[in-house]
């Protein structure tokens, strides 16, 4: 790589000498309506959330300054701690069953046989649904009267209202979500498995190693980058689960699977605290924020710059 | 060199299977059920009798709204999308002040902003612009959040484009407009494509910036608009269902004939 621009850089000097280098170059001018764009709905919205944060405000009178007032709340408010615990479970529930299900579908698929192709097919349709259409979906489902657990319960007793106790609403939340984006993340992952050189096979074969000494020894190592991008979008997408959460459980029983965004949403655009549910806002975009970086750091997006080398 | 069969693999794919077809299953099985039959048979068994009923309710409805109203957002959304990260990308990766490079990086820190963390102030935003209740609402942050990843894949695109090919034309005087739309955009297609399909899953499944956006049913999308059905129709489970099934019926005809486009859009969308 390094030999190659160094030798790009010599043939060009002529060139380089004819013409000057900021011909043809478009200045900063050209980003200035996308950066306005995404500043005036993105960036200044971040401000606003860190102001508001700090304010008490119904949305009808004007924000009152209160200081760390609603930061200090966090302290003392039970519900947004178990919020908090609720939040990291249905992450750690999400990665636990859509990593290793997607590793496997997706190392699967790789394969080019040509029932695996009919059935990779098959395995793509629940992405075609919306996730209010996915979560409608299983509402149904699992209805406690009309549902499915209705007829098993009739079956093997129980009053079959799986989503109306807090850790089966829990678990519904983790199979709902897993549903929809199993097929996502096994994509990633058949794409990866692809990659991998078959050589790495071949010589493991001679070397008497089985498929599963290759699959641990092998395909594991070799999707590492994979499992960090995918791990990160399980995470991310766990910490912002909202419209799922609506649909299937409304944040019950009770509080039972009210998460951060959940929270957020009913403190700010139910009961009105605004300036409360900024503060929860914040603590959420200050987690994202955080898990993204590390994807930044362990992925080497950071690093893309570095394809500009010799332009 | 041939391989023994993998039966593992074989057992757990067919688990996956049911655990994959069983619930779609259910949705279309349902579709076609009278009201009464439900209530007596459950979401799985074959309906005893078959109807069309309920997607002549589901169509006879406001739902035909609610899909044009998603059609017209997800245009705009592309829309704007393309025509504000085309330039962005253009000008990250052949621009050569420092501003150019900081506002990559700008973009890239964007990735990392749940729209949940910034609802409240863009509430705020949309009703100073007196923009609440229209689709506009909905079409200009949804536009915004696609634009991070969108000028990511653009970037990508745009890099693999020849050096030589840049230096030609600059050779020839052409202007930086010029390079854009003669070599730029006709060689970067397949990202534009990308970030086209992108944006349009991301206008098509969004559902928190219309539920706080929008109020009226003029202005209601598909999402929210099945959100709505849970309880307008109540106990009447085939006609949600049937609204459940043709939700999905625009992404299937883009499935059926831009499968390719439809997946990069997708890997796209997961950068969210």
């Amino acid at each position: 790589m390094v030999s190659l621009t160094a030798t790009r850089r010599v043939t060009r000097q002529p060139e380089a000498r004819r013409v000057a280098p900021s011909v043809g170059r478009p200045g900063v001018v050209w980003a200035l309506p996308g950066l306005i764009f995404f500043a005036v709905f993105a960036v200044l919205p971040m401000a606003g959330v860190a102001y508001l944060s700090l304010t008490d405000w119904n949305g009808l009178s004007s924000p009152q300054f209160v200081g760390l007032e609603n930061w200090a709340r966090f302290t003392t408010d039970p519900q947004i701690l178990q919020s908090i615990w609720l939040t990291a479970v249905l992450l750690v529930g999400n990665v636990a069953v859509q990593m290793p299900i997607s590793i496997l579908l997706g190392v699967w698929a790789a394969g080019h046989q040509r029932n695996r192709a009919v059935l990779s097919a098959i395995f793509f349709l629940p992405l075609l649904l919306s996730t209010a259409a996915t979560a409608i979906m299983w509402r149904q489902l699992l209805d406690p009267n009309f549902g499915v657990p209705a007829q098993l319960a009739a079956v093997f007793g129980g009053d079959g209202n799986f989503v109306g106790t807090p850790r089966g609403a829990m678990i519904a939340l983790v199979i709902v979500t897993s549903w929809q984006f199993v097929p996502f993340h096994s994509l990633l992952f058949q794409g990866a498995a692809r990659a991998i050189p078959h050589t790495l096979y071949q010589a493991a074969m001679i070397d008497g190693a089985g498929r599963v000494r290759q699959f641990f020894s092998i395909t594991l190592p070799q999707l590492r980058n994979t499992i960090v991008t995918s791990g990160t979008f399980m995470v991310v997408g766990g910490l912002t689960a909202f419209d799922v959460v609506l649909v299937l459980t409304n944040g019950g029983p009770g509080t039972d699977t009210t998460i951060l965004p959940f929270r957020m949403y009913r403190e700010a655009f139910q009961t009105y605290n605004y300036g409360y549910g900024s503060a929860i806002a914040l603590l959420l975009l200050i987690v994202a924020t955080a898990v993204s970086l590390l994807l930044v750091r362990l992925s080497g997006y950071d690093k893309m710059q570095s394809t500009q080398e010799g332009v | 060199m041939r391989t023994r069969p993998n039966y593992t693999a074989a057992v757990m794919t067919f688990i996956w299977l049911i655990i994959i077809s069983v619930p779609l299953y259910a949705v279309v099985v349902t579709a076609f059920k009278p009201q009464a039959g439900y209530i007596t048979d459950g979401p799985l068994s074959l309906p005893s009798s078959f109807t069309l009923d309920n997607i002549v309710t589901v169509l006879s409805g406001d739902f035909p709204r609610y899909v044009l109203n998603t059609l017209v957002v997800t245009a705009m959304t592309v829309a704007i999308v393309m025509v504000l990260a085309v330039p962005v990308g253009y000008a990250v990766v052949r621009g050569q002040s420092w501003l150019t490079s900081s506002v990559f990086r700008l973009f890239l820190l964007g990735l990392a902003i749940p729209s949940q963390a910034v609802v409240i102030p863009l509430f705020l935003l949309i009703n100073q612009l007196g923009l609440y209740d229209t689709l506009w609402a909905v079409a200009l942050p949804t536009a915004a959040f696609a634009l991070p990843v969108s000028v990511l894949v653009l970037t990508g695109a745009m890099r693999d484009i020849s050096n030589e090919l840049y230096e030609a034309m600059a050779l020839d005087g052409a202007s930086p407009g010029r390079i854009l739309t003669t070599l730029v955009i006709p060689l970067s297609k397949s990202g534009i494509a990308t970030i086209g399909v992108f944006a349009a899953l991301q206008a098509w499944n969004g559902f928190l910036f219309p539920l706080i956006f929008t109020q009226s049913s003029s202005a209601k999308l598909v999402t929210t608009g099945l959100y709505d059905y849970i309880a307008q129709y109540g106990a009447n489970v085939p006609a949600l269902m049937a609204a459940v099934m043709l939700s999905a019926v625009p992404i299937l005809l883009v499935y059926l004939f831009a499968r390719r486009a439809l997946v990069a859009g997708l890997m796209g969308a997961g950068g969210k």
